[in-house]
């Protein structure tokens, strides 16, 4: 096991590596901050000699070495663009991004699940038509189309339709921001308030409605498949309730591989978050992702781009270890190694 | 005693009153201040925050006249000495009294090699407090101009810049942040509540502003959210989230314009877009005629500027939000007149002709670098001036880039034909001629943007006399002889000055700003 761990280690933090160096690479093409970070009365002598003291004259591979020197330490360097720590501008972008992207999954699985239960056990009728038809735009909607469509709805149109059907004019939802926050300790939660719990509910959706229809469809088509099996034949030959066959036996079968996909595409709701933090000027590290690749502030583009890689490669590296665990042969059997989890 | 009392009550009641009639302005734009130190960015949303915190010695008004800010009168005493004579009994907004000493230490912080404004106030040699109400200004020669680049350099305090360690404008040497990016504390009309970069910026009024009685109406709280999506900043005014938008996008204007309850204001911008042509080159970088410079030939630059149909580009790029140029400056810039900014005649069979003589019956091909998130529609100006030129033969290959690849390219002079924008902060023409047509010289600081490689020693010599002439009458004739030449020569093809158009809700009232600069000691809230 622990041979595993360590050649599982290894390869996690390789991948890690080449993320980085292509990033590095990629930075050569997204332009040249100086010209952002100086006035337009700057000569060529200025722009020159600030280009020396931010090391960008260098090979790509002098300010790799460089930043992985720096990295090492915790040290990520300072924003081009707004002067400050990097480290400290994701320390306070992260809570906005994790409160948006759990809210999004506990959507996803709280809609999903049940959906996906209900299609598969009213497979004919037609409300379960009309869901599956929904989960296809949802899978099919790019996100910012959504996003800019429930502010349409639910925050601009709403002040003339709201009050028609009887609901009070403030009922109508924010169309950007995070409402107010509050502090517990370094973690600025929105939460905790009236208007931050309003403003989480429309980006929440946006994000979570691809997930939500994968999930839906996931759990749809795993459920089909196991009230098919024999065992859900006996347990209603035992003359056990519909209840207690769908939701005890059949429904607890279908939930492994929904939460192994789940625990994956948590890092995909973390990178999808870019888009919604953008249509939504949600102020998470997605949006400061963007507005850096805007500025060309190679700093802060690192330590985002490295930051994600890691989320990935340490859910990775869980899955693996769950799957080790699970599966005796993949501990006992090296050969394997190399196909294990992806 | 009972004195005492009744007029604490009374100073309570109108705590009360004031506190319950707060009002507060919500606005956005998309993109926020990069710093509040005043002198590390000189950009404009930075400096259009800080001068809500700061004060220059010289403001300006809406119509952009120069208006006493914290000095009450300003003259020359002698060819090389401006004096200043000082607002008396200004307090910052800490309590402290402001005086000429502020003005030496921040004027001496604005000249630090780490500052973004050194470029501004470079001919200063040095700043003298006389008493406490007087300053000099000494500089290495005659500026008439002066004052106008005062206006720029907004004033500190010097002992609350000593108590936090931040007599430097903030250097990216720095390992840590200062104090004044997060902070500031001037004498202007409002101080720092809440400074959340990027998220929220919350202003409130400042207690002790020397323009009380001048301003009593403006918002007693300014709340600034960044947003970054233009469809979501239109959502966020026409659903009532926020009072005013700066810049909405041109295309939902006409939306925003029918909603009731929202109104526009516009005005053109000091800011000028047009091409610019390397005529100077002995051939083009990115073209198929070799040996020789087509753009070199007066006639080719003359046939490309009647091809192109602009009041075509106005009405369907910029949807009418632009002003037909003949001139690569605007209204409002000192020496700008309505004569000169005419535009050579639309007339594409004249243009063929012109061609056909220059020797380019059939065109040739050229390489057209244009920003795409610069200027208001950029790319698609350039995209129509394409189609535009291929019907005289000149077949213009597009690459349209963003900002922080296109400049770094036209800076290396690595462009044979380039889109440019021109804004111009001092408002008088010499600031243009300096940076756009004097020949290109590093060593003598003229000529930075000029990428043309255009050269022309008549309007170099009058762009350096026009700097030290001190002589009003004399120095008009210098700058409108200047433009005469420019305009002739012919590097720049003028396309348009861009219009401004800034969106709120029916309860605000603010003059508009043609730099684009909101100044809310001048707005009121219903």
């Amino acid at each position: 096991m622990l041979a595993f761990i360590v050649s599982r280690l290894l390869q996690s933090l390789a991948v890690m590596l080449a993320v980085s160096f292509v990033c590095f690479t990629l930075f050569n093409f997204v332009g040249d901050p100086v010209n952002n970070m100086v006035g337009q009365e700057a000569g060529p002598a200025e722009r020159e000699e600030m280009r020396r003291e931010l090391g960008l004259e260098d090979s790509v591979a002098v300010q790799f070495a460089r930043f992985l020197g720096n990295a090492v330490s915790g040290n990520f360097g300072k924003s081009y663009r707004l002067a400050r720590p990097v480290s400290d501008l994701i320390v306070e972008r992260m809570p906005a991004t994790l409160e948006l992207v759990a809210v999004a999954a506990l959507l996803a699985l709280a809609m999903g699940i049940p959906l996906g239960v209900l299609t598969a056990l009213r497979r004919n009728s037609v409300d379960s038509g009309a869901i599956m038809t929904f989960s296809l735009a949802g899978v099919a909607m790019p996100t910012f189309v959504i996003g800019i469509l429930l502010i349409y709805v639910f925050s601009v149109e709403c002040k003339t339709w709201a009050p028609a059907i009887g609901l009070p004019p403030d009922w109508c939802f924010p169309s950007f921001g995070r409402g107010e926050t509050v502090k517990l300790g370094w973690w600025n939660t929105g939460l905790l308030t009236a208007s931050g719990l309003k403003a989480i509910v429309l980006p929440a959706f946006t994000l979570s409605l691809f997930q939500m229809t994968l999930v839906l469809r996931l759990v749809r088509s795993q459920m089909l498949e196991v009230l098919r099996t024999d065992y859900i034949k006996f347990a209603r030959a035992r003359g056990l309730t519909n209840r207690a066959v769908h939701f005890r036996h059949a429904l607890k079968n279908t939930l492994l591989p929904v939460i192994t996909v789940i625990g994956i595409q948590v890092g995909g709701l973390i990178a999808f978050s870019i888009i919604t933090e953008t249509v939504f000027q949600w102020p998470g590290m997605g949006q400061l992702f963007i507005q850096s690749v805007q500025f060309a502030d190679i700093p802060v583009m690192a330590a985002y781009l490295v930051m994600v890689s890691f989320i990935f490669v340490a859910i990775n590296f869980f899955v693996d270890l769950l799957y080790a665990a699970i599966d005796p042969r993949l501990r006992l059997d090296r050969a394997q190694l190399g196909t294990a989890g992806g | 005693m009972f004195v005492a009392r009744l007029a604490a009550l009374t100073a309570a009641a109108l705590c009360v009153i004031s506190a319950a009639d707060a009002k507060t302005l919500r606005w956005a734009s998309q993109g926020d201040a990069l710093t509040l130190d005043p002198y590390s960015q000189n950009e404009g949303p930075t400096t259009a925050m800080n001068t809500h915190f700061y004060d220059a010695l010289i403001s300006r008004d809406p119509k952009l006249v120069k208006v006493p800010g914290l000095a009450l009168s300003w003259k020359p005493i002698s060819p090389v000495i401006w004096e200043f004579k000082l607002r008396p009994d200004v307090k910052f907004s800490d309590g402290t009294p402001f005086t000429a000493d502020d003005v030496v230490f921040s004027y001496n912080r604005a000249l630090a090699p780490s500052s973004d404004f050194r470029a501004y106030i470079s001919s200063i040699k040095e700043v003298k407090a006389v008493d406490p109400l007087t300053v000099h200004i000494i500089t290495d020669g005659p500026n008439p101009i002066l004052p106008d680049y005062t206006t720029s350099i907004l004033i500190m305090s010097r002992a609350w810049a000593e108590k936090h360690n931040v007599t430097k404008p903030q250097n990216f040497k720095d390992k840590e942040e200062t104090y004044a990016v997060r902070n500031a504390m001037g004498t202007g009309p409002y101080m720092v509540k809440q400074r959340d970069p990027d998220v929220r910026t919350v202003m409130v009024k400042n207690p002790t502003y020397w323009g009380a009685k001048e301003f009593p109406n403006y918002p007693d709280e300014l709340v600034y959210t960044p947003i970054k999506e233009p469809a979501t900043r239109v959502a966020a005014l026409i659903s009532g989230q926020v009072d005013f938008v700066l810049d909405a996008p041109l295309q939902d204007i006409a939306r925003i314009k029918q909603t009731a309850g929202l109104k526009t204001e516009e005005t053109a911008q000091v800011r000028s877009i047009f091409l610019g042509l390397d005529m100077g080159s002995a051939e083009l970088k990115y073209s198929d005629v070799k040996g020789k410079n087509p753009f070199a030939d007066k006639r080719v630059r003359q046939a490309m500027y009647q091809a192109i149909d602009i009041n075509a580009i106005k009405a369907k790029v910029m949807r009418n939000f632009a002003a037909p140029a003949g001139l690569v400056t605007s209204p409002g810039v000192h020496g700008y007149t309505p004569a000169l900014d005419q535009r050579q005649k639309f007339d594409v069979a004249a243009a063929k002709k012109l061609m056909a003589e220059a020797g380019y019956p059939n065109g040739f091909s050229v390489t057209l670098d244009c920003p795409n998130d610069r200027y208001n529609n950029d790319e698609q100006i350039c995209q129509a001036v394409t189609s535009m030129l291929a019907q005289i033969g000149i077949k213009v290959d597009l690459q349209a880039r963003s900002k922080t690849l296109h400049f770094p390219k036209i800076q290396k002079k690595d462009s044979s034909m380039f889109l440019l924008g021109w804004g111009v902060p001092t408002l008088d023409s010499h600031y243009v001629f300096t940076f756009l047509y004097q020949t290109n010289d590093p060593a003598k600081k003229v000529g930075g943007w000029n990428y043309t490689n255009y050269s022309n020693a008549k309007l170099d010599a009058l762009t350096d006399a026009m700097l030290k002439e001190v002589d009003q009458a004399k120095r008009d004739k210098m700058i409108a002889d200047a433009w005469e030449l420019a305009v002739a020569d012919m590097p720049y093809l003028p396309l348009h000055h861009q219009l401004i158009v800034w969106s709120m809700s029916d309860k605000v009232t603010i003059p508009i700003f043609a730099n684009d600069s909101p100044n809310f000691k001048y707005s009121t809230i219903k």
